[in-house]
């Protein structure tokens, strides 16, 4: 049934991934082109059209000034405080932005929100899953870093409205694993989730009890990832290449992407290896080398890895816990591949940390897991249930600008808070309300979340009405507020002017596929897509005709494949997209032995030294035809 | 302008098998229906009663949390996705209010603050944020000292005067220090102490429900000794935060 199709969506700073919960085992969707991680890049092609991925990945160094990567830093945030982002990254911002404005990154000559962005990269996980399925998505659990506050959530889940997506739950990333680990483990006790990805940090405190997963503390770090590592490289390497060669790259952004590229592999490799030599060729010709041992890199990257340190012992303390008591750990994102993190969090926690789970998955398996439920349960997750916390502390500014703190952070939610107000002078009709979100006492060091009016309070002697304020925290860890004057029993009236954040307007301004026409537009994307694979076909057989293999075939197969491209030539003609297909699935069984042929000679080809890569096959039911991927240049 | 104390609940006990299921007419029907599960609207209660307790202190911790769990796998809304939409409201209203009364239930001091509340007693607003309004806004916080500290925190805020002064001019006096960390295990003795105190009014709190409207006197009578216990708790406490932060600094 199409409406039990509901998603898991881990939307990453570095990759993305979609999952699913096929009967009883959580599997990661694969892309058009076969792999499991989407990476988190945007760009525009030559023709304006965004491209998402590795496609665009190749852009980021060809035409930086037309790609983004790692925008999810941006999501939920004013211009205000991302002054340190925008000396760290390539982020362009549109030249007229205001203060207290939703951010604008330029792509090219175009200007786009991170919502928009995120919905970008969304879209194309939309369009995995309806190809893997064979009929179109529209609900999904979309994953946020636990520590994300209101206005980093509200973006999201802008971000999977733009991308005609209903957003059923916004799950936390740590929680998230846990649900794919317990599913795996069936274990009561106590667990912590140590969570460092690309851009974010969170650790997670959790009680699990016969299938309900309890969150009891949570704390992060919503700007801490692997992309500080790559920066303190490049920022490294820039320094020597300045030094040593008197060149100054640092304005110069495809010089840039290629030594983030170099960094990020060397990076990587740091992880198995003693030492790496890095070898990147500068504009000019010139090669900048060094070797770095593990050694170094890991003296270098101690006080990134150190910041996750506070956090881990805050909520340790939040759930009034000793390390000793804590069942498991489990690490979570590509962050943790690196051993020096490793030994950080066996230190802290006094136990070894479990690495069973790939690291880059588990999050969008449990997210998985977690539509499973929302969707009605199957057998194996029909017990579970999953009660999250909220990571900050909810307060109202009052008198003197302190916060006073009315939902305090680590509550499970759902979870409300009453506040009553009145006026302060005769028939004053309004009371202006401002929400925060975070630790700090004072209202100017906290996160603002939303001013709010209330309005139409009855005319009354000052301090006679009184206006009851509920605020409620629902289960994706976002603010609702609703107001009732109670001697009148009229309901207020609520202005809500978010701090950060789009209107709903905005939103509906920009929703990239209408839910209206989800069947028709995926219907007509479906046939796009058959109509280009058709073409992708064909042309791999004009080339395998060409090829020495193809006469070793009988002259009764040639007839048939001869058969077959005719057929398919003339459903590609018409409108039915499943006709399309049958016939590419016709030619691609009748090319079979023809592709093996091809094969063989292109792996003997490889085996004399030609790249090895382009002959990895990928997957069915996704991989595209063998022939298209078998072709060497 | 703002009454930032607890909030305000009804205090009208659930007379919960009056009410039917909306969706069946079962009359087995408080948060959900027993016969066909489905989340009822919410019904203002307190959270003693949400949990079907009597307003009693003693409160066996497994069991409330048992019923938690149970609870919350009928009232959450992650389980009840798919029913309409007004069941879905209520479910996220059921849901909050649960987890709402189980997180002021399962602490001791939120718990008996609850029932003062319940009692009509507000207490002093001891918060942090309070300390740091009334110092904003320059009014005295209405703050009692117990007299049977005011010798000993006389002198305490002299020697963290006396610490802060050090930390400006970056002098550093163990024997200060030395000093001060004596007074602050003092106050964490004193304020468990207190907290025992607190349970021996809990005891007898319990036994004069069970008493009934006759012993509605005596009752009184021990709210406001535990009243006086929470008050001086809280200035202890306060007191080993403000210690705290002035070592930190």
């Amino acid at each position: 049934m199409a409406s039990d199709r509901i998603v898991g969506i881990d939307l990453g700073t570095t990759n993305s991934l979609v999952a699913f919960m096929q009967v009883d085992t959580p599997v990661v969707i694969p892309g058009e082109d076969g792999l499991n991680l989407l990476p988190s890049v945007v760009a525009l092609d030559a023709s304006n059209q965004p491209v998402v991925g590795n496609a665009a990945r190749n852009s980021l160094i060809e035409t930086p000034e037309r790609a983004v990567y790692s925008i999810k830093r941006l999501m939920g945030r004013g211009v205000e405080d991302i002054q340190e982002e925008l000396k760290l990254f390539p982020f362009r911002l549109a030249e007229d932005m205001q203060p207290g404005e939703v951010l604008r990154i330029k792509l090219g000559d175009k200007t786009f929100t991170p919502p928009e962005i995120s919905a970008l990269i969304l879209r194309q996980l939309k369009r995995s899953a309806e190809r893997f399925f064979g009929g179109p998505v529209t609900k999904a659990v979309i994953t946020v870093p636990a520590y994300f506050n209101d206005a980093q959530r509200q973006a999201t889940k802008d971000a999977g409205r733009i991308a005609g997506l209903e957003v059923l739950r916004l799950v936390n990333e740590p929680t998230a694993a846990s649900l794919a680990y317990g599913l795996d483990k069936r274990q009561n006790g106590i667990i912590a989730v140590y969570d460092l990805g690309g851009g974010t940090f969170d650790i997670s405190i959790l009680k699990l009890h016969d299938g309900i997963f309890e969150v009891i503390a949570t704390n992060g770090d919503t700007h801490l990832g692997g992309d500080d590592i790559d920066n303190l490289l490049i920022t490294i390497a820039l320094d020597d290449i300045r030094g040593d060669l008197d060149l100054d790259l640092r304005r110069n952004a495809e010089a840039v992407q290629a030594i983030r590229k170099a960094v990020i592999e060397a990076k990587i490799e740091l992880s198995s290896q003693p030492s790496i030599k890095l070898d990147i060729e500068l504009p000019g010709g010139q090669h900048y080398q060094r070797e770095i041992t593990r050694a170094q890199y890991e003296q270098l990257i101690q006080p990134i890895i150190d910041r996750t340190v506070g956090p881990c012992k805050q909520a340790l303390k939040d759930a009034e816990l000793k390390p000793e008591q804590i069942d498991e750990v489990v690490l979570v994102g590509g962050s943790t591949r690196i051993p020096k993190v490793r030994a950080l969090v066996k230190e802290l926690f006094h136990r070894e940390p479990h690495i069973d789970l790939n690291p880059d998955e588990v999050v969008a398996l449990g997210a998985a897991v977690q539509a499973n439920i929302l969707g009605g349960g199957s057998e194996v997750t029909e017990n579970m249930l999953l009660l999250d916390v909220t990571p900050l502390s909810l307060g109202i500014e009052v008198a003197g600008g302190v916060t006073d703190k009315i939902i305090l952070r680590n509550s499970t939610i759902p979870a409300s808070a009453k506040q009553f107000y009145t006026t302060q002078i005769d028939g004053q009709a309004n009371v202006a309300i401002h929400v925060l979100q975070g630790e700090r006492e004072l209202a100017a060091d906290c996160r603002s979340l939303a001013r709010f009016d209330l309005k139409g309070i009855p005319g009354m002697a000052a301090g006679i009405p009184r206006v009851e304020v509920k605020f409620l925290i629902d289960a994706n860890g976002i603010l609702h507020v609703s107001a009732r004057e109670q001697r009148s029993g009229k309901e207020a009236e609520i202005q809500v002017q978010p701090s950060y954040g789009l209107t709903d307007e905005q939103v509906e301004g920009m929703i990239l596929d209408s839910f209206d026409n989800a069947e028709e537009d995926f219907r007509r994307r479906q046939l796009i897509e058959a109509r280009s694979e058709t073409s992708t076909i064909l042309a791999a057989l004009e080339k395998g005709k060409k090829s020495a293999a193809w006469g070793q075939l009988t002259t009764d197969e040639k007839k048939q494949i001869a058969k077959m491209e005719k057929g398919l030539a003339a459903v590609n003609a018409e409108e039915d997209y499943q006709a399309i297909r049958k016939a590419i699935d016709a030619l691609n069984q009748g090319t079979m032995r023809l592709a093996e042929l091809m094969m063989d000679t292109a792996v003997s080809t490889a085996l004399k030294g030609k790249n090895m890569d382009e002959t990895d096959l990928g997957e069915a039911p996704t991989a595209p035809h063998p022939m298209a991927k078998a072709e060497f240049e | 302008m703002i009454n930032s104390a607890l909030t305000a609940i009804s205090a009208k006990p659930l007379t919960q098998d009056t009410h039917s299921c909306w969706s069946c007419g079962s009359m087995r029907a408080a948060h959900f229906c027993e016969s066909c599960g489905k989340v009822q609207p919410p019904v203002p209660v307190d959270y003693f009663s949400f949990f079907g307790l009597p307003p009693k202190l003693n409160i066996d911790l497994g069991t409330l949390e048992r019923d938690f769990y149970d609870l919350s796998r009928r009232l959450h809304p992650d389980l009840n996705a798919r029913a309409g939409s007004r069941e879905q409201e209520w479910s996220l209203e059921q849901s909050s209010l649960l987890n709402d009364a189980y997180r002021t239930l399962k602490d001791p001091i939120k718990r008996t603050q609850y029932l003062l509340h319940l009692e009509g007693v507000e207490l002093e607003e001891q918060s942090k944020s309070a300390t740091e309004q009334a110092r904003a806004t320059g009014e005295t916080k209405k703050q009692i000292v117990p007299p049977d500290l005011l010798e000993e925190v006389f002198e305490l805020n002299m020697e963290l005067e006396k610490l802060r002064m050090n930390k400006k001019v970056g002098e550093d006096d163990p024997s200060l220090i030395a000093e001060i960390g004596k007074q602050k295990q003092s106050l964490e003795a004193r304020h468990e102490a207190l907290l025992h105190e607190l349970r021996t009014y809990w005891k007898a709190w319990d036994t004069l429900i069970d008493r009934g409207p006759a012993a509605d006197a005596e009752r009184a009578q021990v709210r406001d000794k535990m009243v006086d216990v929470l008050n001086r708790r809280n200035y202890v406490r306060n007191l080993v935060r403000d210690v705290n932060a002035a070592m930190e600094d």
